[in-house]
């Protein structure tokens, strides 16, 4: 977009701005280059040649930490992530439908609230819900995990679908109005077929924060049954300080689908995650 | 189906009429909305009150603001405060070196999507990863010292994560380093949304690299700046549990020279059983947020629509 690159000095700066570029490339993915050569290597040679490519690579290390709990972690994350996510994707489209569809007094306040509850940080809630588990017996059980998860991921999910449903031009719903569909039929025959890519994008966004979250599986998943794979690795470092191999091997796993999901769905990354500023770990 | 409704919709319908023919009343968008607020009423309302209630009470009797009085006066939670607050310092550093990247990347044509690619994707990890490796990374012993030392920069080694005095340093460091993708898309989402008229009457007029960008792309970019510094500041202040909890083991070591007031909220409730306590301490942190969000609140509509420019 911008203007053609002639002057020496221009051109200079062209080689300083690859330059610089290509630093913090480097600087974004040398973590994961010691992660993954780490988790090939034995613990001498990580502690001797940190940075160098592995000598002999062996899958050793990964075969210690795939045995050190992580199919069970694994089997919890999607458990709880899969739960948490279809609820409040279905909760959220049929209140954001409720905010786009009807102009009631309040609306603009309310719906103001509830965007403003995305950054109300988890500590602040935790021992209040916390008590109310113990109450019900519901530590170390994945509903009460869900449901927290649900309730802390639906302001910015309202937020994103009510946007986009107050967008679907109104000439359409009018039309199917006046055909005699009730708003229920307007809703699933009219409104949903065309909201694919934000309820794509907005799945992207609240699968990777059930996936990530720590803090509130750390409190209410104490049974290590029921741990999930942020809470085993975040105990990993310490059980195996003495193994980085393997440590870096867990990493290397957990972070796996991860990258997969990244390089095929980019685009819903980056638009979810800039969408509402806050989405919060 | 009525032929009424057909001929009403047929003509130019006077706007303050459009709805009410077939669309049922106003509540009911409440059954729509009714189960989310349910959720969210427990999540929050609910929590929010019972945590207020809880920080005004000791063993179920009402004590004043006695549990504030201690907190407030408690040495380590003043730390933790002022850890917080330091790691605000964070906030213009995320911006300088976001802006310098998406002005760069604006203007790089070649990679343009594999930089934009390769730069956000440290904000897609989970603090967990990224706070075991980058832990990792800077051990005494570890890759970044071995690197200094191999090339010839041995003084400037250091005992990141163990020497109290910059340990806070070290983790602030590691939240620029995962946090700065978000500031480089969403700037750079902003400069592309730019007219490129003025930038092309500039390179006209000789204007170099500084001065254009310090007088057009700039003063075009402090809505979205101004939404990425409260954002990034209200992450200082209330979502840096995660990078404390597992670069120093849940200690805030060496020392107390990690604490943030989360850990202080978390370690008062869950180790020291100071549930009244860690109440009062989460009322302060829930208000010092609540401030933010108020600054978020007014500055949200102007800088999304920078966004959704895209």
């Amino acid at each position: 977009m911008m203007a053609k690159i002639s002057s020496p000095i221009a051109r200079v700066g062209s080689v300083g701005r690859y330059v610089l570029l290509a630093a913090c490339t480097l600087s974004a993915l040398l973590p994961g280059y010691i992660m993954v050569t780490g988790a090939l290597k034995t613990q001498e040679e990580f502690l001797g040649s940190p940075w160098a490519l592995p000598a002999h690579p062996s899958l050793a290390a990964f075969a210690t930490s795939w045995s050190a709990g992580l199919p069970s972690w694994f089997v919890n994350t999607i458990i709880v992530t899969t739960g948490a996510v279809i609820g409040v994707m279905v909760l959220s489209a049929l209140a954001a439908w409720g905010f786009a569809y009807w102009q009631f007094k309040g609306r603009e306040t309310l719906l103001g609230v509830i965007v403003s509850l995305m950054v109300v940080p988890p500590v602040v809630l935790l021992i209040p819900l916390f008590q109310f588990g113990a109450q019900l017996g519901w530590i170390s059980t994945f509903r009460i995990l869900i449901l927290i998860y649900i309730g802390l991921m639906l302001p910015f999910s309202i937020y994103l679908l009510a946007n986009f449903f107050s967008a679907i031009p109104h000439s359409l719903l009018e039309a199917a109005q006046i055909d005699g569909a009730s708003t229920g039929a307007i809703f699933r025959r009219i409104v949903l077929p065309l909201s694919g890519p934000p309820i794509a994008t907005l799945a992207v966004v609240n699968i990777l924060w059930a996936w990530n979250e720590l803090l509130l599986a750390l409190v209410f998943l104490q049974d290590p049954e029921k741990h999930t794979l942020m809470v085993g690795i975040a105990g990993f470092r310490g059980r195996y300080s003495l193994d980085i191999p393997t440590v870096m091997a867990g990493l290397t796993l957990v972070t796996l689908p991860l990258v997969v999901a990244y390089l095929v769905g980019q685009r819903f990354f980056i638009q979810g995650l800039t969408a509402g500023g806050i989405k919060g770990e | 189906m009525t032929d009424a409704s057909v001929t009403t919709a047929r003509g130019p319908v006077p706007s303050g009429s459009r709805h009410t023919s077939r669309r049922p009343g106003p509540w009911h968008a409440a059954v729509w909305i009714a189960p989310a607020a349910f959720v969210i009423v427990f999540v929050f309302a609910y929590a929010i009150y019972q945590l207020v209630v809880q920080s005004f009470k000791y063993q179920g009797k009402w004590t004043g603001w006695d549990n504030f009085r201690i907190v407030l006066t408690d040495p380590l939670f003043l730390t933790a405060l002022k850890h917080n607050m330091e790691l605000l310092l964070c906030v213009p550093v995320l911006i300088a070196i976001a802006l310098l990247l998406a002005i760069v990347l604006s203007e790089t044509v070649r990679g343009h999507s594999f930089f934009r690619g390769v730069l956000f994707f440290p904000y897609i990890l989970p603090v967990t990863v990224v706070g075991v490796v980058l832990g990792q990374l800077l051990t005494l012993n570890g890759p970044v010292n071995t690197a200094l030392n191999g090339l010839g920069l041995g003084k400037l080694a250091a005992d990141w994560l163990g020497d109290p005095n910059i340990a806070l340093w070290t983790m602030g460091a590691v939240i620029v380093w995962k946090e700065v993708g978000f500031g480089i898309v969403l700037f750079l989402a902003r400069i592309l949304s730019l007219p490129t008229e003025t930038y092309e009457a500039a390179a006209l007029d000789g204007a170099g690299f500084w001065r254009k960008h310090w007088s057009i792309t700039l003063p075009q970019m402090t809505g979205v700046i101004a939404f990425y510094a409260v954002t990034e500041a209200i992450v200082m202040v209330s979502w840096v549990f995660n990078y404390v909890y597992i670069m120093t083991n849940g200690q805030g070591g060496p020392g107390d020279s990690t604490v943030v007031t989360e850990l202080y909220i978390y370690r008062s409730a869950f180790q020291d059983q100071q549930i009244e306590l860690a109440a009062a301490a989460a009322v302060i942190l829930f208000l010092i947020t609540l401030f933010l969000v108020i600054i978020f609140f007014r500055l949200q509509r102007k800088s999304l629509l920078a966004v959704v420019g895209e």
